[in-house]
């Protein structure tokens, strides 16, 4: 197990570093905006996932895998202190708390509703 | 350098650091200690970060492995947002609040002492 959960770990790494060098490379911006994408997006795949009910072997492959793989907080926490203003850094650090926080309930919102759609 | 091996090597380097961060929610497991696996991953991570961002003479490659790759996939955002909602959602507000602060508080701390640690160490 610890070797499958490497290995989606190791995938969402690669993503994470394709989404930002992505974004990077077309919005030149002092402000984190690729790490705040990654994070957003990713927080909202978890809820996704965890909304529609994913349990056992691969919600532990795509939520502690892929998705924490593909997230980074060691990377926001240096961005932001490198940003140069006080305001700059709370801004940062606060707004990528609220928004992930967001992403992560409206996933789950969603996946559950999509879940629980009747069918027929 | 190409995207593409950058790439590899981002994910060379996740495939320890997912690992270990794996290893420490099987060490801390959610039923007995709630957040603190994530806590103590992203706090430590941040200082580890901060640290070799820090440090002079970092090949390229050596910081993608270990900074963009290892480091990067240790630490965790996903999981510190779902945990949070989780908490709010089962009414432990205070709680919530709380592993929110020391993990935000803590991070950026641990990332400015892992600098300073790293601008010592040149």
């Amino acid at each position: 197990m610890t070797l499958l959960v490497a290995l989606f770990g190791a995938a969402g790494a690669a993503a994470r570093y394709l989404v930002d060098h992505a974004i990077r490379s077309r919005f030149p911006t002092r402000f984190p905006v690729a790490t705040t994408v990654v994070n957003l997006t990713g927080s909202f795949l978890l809820g996704l996932l965890v909304g529609v009910g994913l349990t056992g072997d691969w919600r532990v492959l795509a939520g502690v895998g892929f998705c924490g793989g593909y997230t980074t907080f060691s990377t926001a926490m240096v961005e932001t202190l490198a940003l140069p203003g006080t305001r700059e850094r709370a801004l940062n650090l606060v707004g990528m708390f609220a928004g992930c926080l967001l992403a992560v309930a409206a996933g789950a919102g969603l996946g559950h509703l999509a879940a629980n759609l009747p069918t027929g | 350098m190409t995207p593409w091996k950058a790439a590899a090597l981002v994910a060379a380097g996740g495939l320890a650091g997912t690992s270990a961060r794996y290893g420490v929610t099987l060490l801390l497991p959610a039923a007995e200690y709630g957040p603190l696996a994530t806590l103590a991953v992203n706090v430590s991570g941040a200082f580890a970060l901060g640290r070799l961002v820090a440090s002079s003479r970092v090949r390229p490659e050596v910081r993608l492995l270990a900074g963009t790759g290892v480091i990067g996939s240790f630490t965790t955002y996903s999981s510190f947002a779902l945990e949070v909602d989780q908490l709010l959602l089962a009414g432990r507000i205070w709680l919530a609040l709380g592993y929110a602060v020391a993990s935000l508080a803590g991070g950026l701390g641990a990332a400015c002492l892992g600098a300073r640690a790293g601008r010592a160490s040149r």
